[in-house]
């Protein structure tokens, strides 16, 4: 977690994210149970989980920035440094990759501009990186755009799919 | 049905009767459907008498393992007056395995109502449905149904006006195939790091919060409603081959066929009657090369494997390797077995918690040896070397990815020699020449 971050942080938990929060608390019998589902509302509402977000949700559940940050770097879908404006996940697991997804994702990264897996096209507008299995092997390639599911991509379609993303 | 195709003659569908049918989604279309009659049963019933039907239909666990469901909930202590948990297991992330999704995406109902009958077995008011962070739309669904659940009193303080408390929620996952398995799965929920824990103790003594906790599969839950509606003599009458091996599975299949999807089969249907009938076989002009049967954590199987096997628990040991989570990869003659088991290996590095020496270091040094071999730079002492680590691997950590990484490798070296021989015997450039 190298960013820092050049303004003051922001609560998330206030208002109705606090409530959204709180609605949760009698379904676990402790607060710790909370720290995944607090990082998704975070990582919603910013796009990213920064260290101010860290020590929110630490002080938020009572626990240490520390512990939370060991939990955070556990996860891959949570971002520790912001990331483009359109998060593409693209699987290339075996079952995937005998069908053709390693071109897509080659494809999704020169269409986008990212020039790289992993980097953020210069324009901002996109991040792409490679994962494992999505858990529709039968649809290859599926590809996760922000949180759409979208399968069956091949080569050919990555232009019109990445024009819905602006 | 064959999610997404029409339903084949050779399938049985229970589970997925109703896939592709966005009427049966919501609570009202369920409940037209014969929806929730299973669970106003079952509050008739006294908990043991449930385990004991769930028993004799000879349920086994879908998630990969094949314990047997009746036997794991019989492990549950009765009067301890501790809470307890289910954890429905909706982590899917098995590479070759996308059934589960089937079951949140279109019958979201089925597996809420499965939830509340196996939660009443085990005396449990509390159910976890954890679901795999990247499941985006199935998770909305799911979501949804068990509020309308809530809504119309099937869930809550007092279900169905039984005085029963049964509360079921939903816990999103973030990235971790590790958190598919049970003990890593209940950190999660404890909002820790996703690791296995050492067992014993075993969750049916301390489990989630360190209470008797029970894990099933969606799969395995989403069976139960079917088994106390039509008892479990018929359920256990479903079989084409084993009597060990009763009912009907989901069969996920992917890769080199025609019509990839998921198929519902009774156990025992022949595995050839699966890829070449229902799956409409191979590519035009392609021939079979292998079968990963039960997700990327099983041993590789040759077309001769396959040919005389019935897709069953029994059957495919006996056929070299096991049916696992009914995550089925088909790869015909255009596949490098040896970039095949690369990627897994890859995979498994990427997954592994770590926790291990023997599966940290096993499953990087497994896909490294892979990656050499493949760029032309493998040496025939490779295989040896292949072969050591994944007996290292083997039965030695803390929970069975490390194994699950082994087997793909291991079984592809003994089956699938000449595909090792190939990029062991390139003529290599000469290094002097600086070309
Ligand atoms: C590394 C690993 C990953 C696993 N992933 C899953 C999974 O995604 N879904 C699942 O149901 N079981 C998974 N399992 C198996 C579970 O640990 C557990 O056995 C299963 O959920 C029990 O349910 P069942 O008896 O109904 O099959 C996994 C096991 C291991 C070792
Ligand atoms: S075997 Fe691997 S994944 Fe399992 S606990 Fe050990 S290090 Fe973690
Ligand atoms: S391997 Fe790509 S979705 Fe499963």
């Amino acid at each position: 977690m190298s960013t820092h971050e050049t303004a003051a942080h922001e609560t998330v938990f206030a208002g109705a994210v606090l409530a959204k929060l709180e609605a949760l608390y009698p379904k676990y019998p402790d607060k710790r149970s909370l720290l995944l589902p607090a990082l998704w509302m975070i990582q919603e509402a910013r796009g990213w989980i920064s260290d101010g977000s860290v020590a929110e949700v630490a002080e938020t559940l009572g626990l240490t920035s520390a512990y939370v940050r060991g939990v955070v770097t556990f996860y891959t879908m949570y971002h520790t440094h912001p990331v483009g404006r359109h998060f593409i996940q693209v699987c290339t697991t075996s079952p995937c990759g005998i069908c053709g997804a390693e071109d897509v994702a080659r494809a999704l990264v020169k269409e986008t501009g990212c020039g790289d897996l992993g980097a953020t096209s210069p324009d901002g507008r996109f991040t792409v990186i490679e994962v494992e299995c999505l858990g529709a092997c039968g649809f290859p390639t599926p590809i996760l755009i922000d949180d759409d599911f979208i399968e069956n991509v091949t080569v050919d379609r990555v232009p019109a799919i990445l024009a819905r993303y602006i | 049905m064959g999610y997404p195709h029409p339903i084949h003659p050779k399938e049985t569908p229970v589970l997925s009767k109703h896939f592709g049918e966005v009427e049966a989604r919501p609570y009202a279309g369920w409940v037209e459907r014969g929806g929730y009659v299973a669970l106003k049963k079952a509050l008739t019933m006294a908990p043991d008498d449930i385990t004991s039907e769930v028993k004799a239909s000879g349920l086994r666990g879908r998630g990969g393992a094949g314990f047997p469901t009746g036997l794991k909930w019989s492990f549950m202590p009765k009067e301890d007056g501790k809470p307890h948990y289910l954890c429905c297991n909706a982590d899917e992330s098995e590479p070759g395995t996308f059934k589960d999704r089937e079951i949140l995406r279109w019958t979201p109902h089925a597996l809420i109502e499965g939830c509340a009958i196996a939660q009443l077995a085990i005396r449990a008011e509390t159910c976890y449905i954890y679901i795999r962070g990247e499941f985006t739309e199935p998770y909305h669904i799911l979501q949804r149904a068990v509020d309308e659940a809530y809504a119309n009193g099937v869930l809550g303080a007092n279900a169905f006006g039984s005085g029963r408390r049964i509360d079921i929620v939903v816990h999103r996952g973030a990235g971790a195939y590790i958190c598919g398995e049970e003990t890593a799965m209940m950190n999660s929920i404890e909002g820790r790091r996703g690791n296995p824990r050492i067992k014993p103790p075993f969750p049916a003594v301390a489990g989630l919060f360190g209470k008797p906790t029970t894990i099933n599969n969606v799969e395995t839950l989403a069976a139960v409603p079917a088994i106390i509606n039509q008892g479990a003599a018929w359920y256990a009458k479903l079989s084409l081959s084993s009597p060990k091996s009763t009912g009907t599975k989901l069969i996920s299949v992917c890769g080199h066929v025609q019509r990839p999807g998921t198929y519902e089969i009774t156990m025992g249907l022949p595995m050839k009657e699966l890829i070449y009938d229902l799956c409409g076989g191979m590519r035009p002009g392609r021939t079979l090369k292998a079968v990963i049967p039960g997700g990327s954590s099983v041993p590789i199987m040759t077309p001769e494997e396959v040919e005389n096997c019935p897709t069953d628990y029994e059957g495919i040991v006996a056929n070299g390797s096991m049916l696992g989570s009914g995550g089925m990869i088909v790869m015909d003659d255009t596949t490098d077995i040896v970039h095949v088991a690369m990627r897994l290996a890859k995979f498994y590095a990427h997954e592994s918690c770590a926790q291990c020496t023997n599966c940290r270091e096993g499953t990087a040094w497994t896909a490294r040896i892979l990656e050499r071999m493949l760029a032309g730079e493998g040496k025939e002492s490779d295989l040896g070397l292949l072969l050591d680590l994944a007996e290292n691997m083997t039965g030695k950590t803390i929970c069975v990815l490390s194994d699950s990484c082994a087997a793909p490798v291991v079984s592809g070296i003994q089956k699938f020699r000449p595909d090792f021989d190939r990029h062991l015997n390139v003529e290599r450039p000469l290094k002097t020449a600086g070309v």
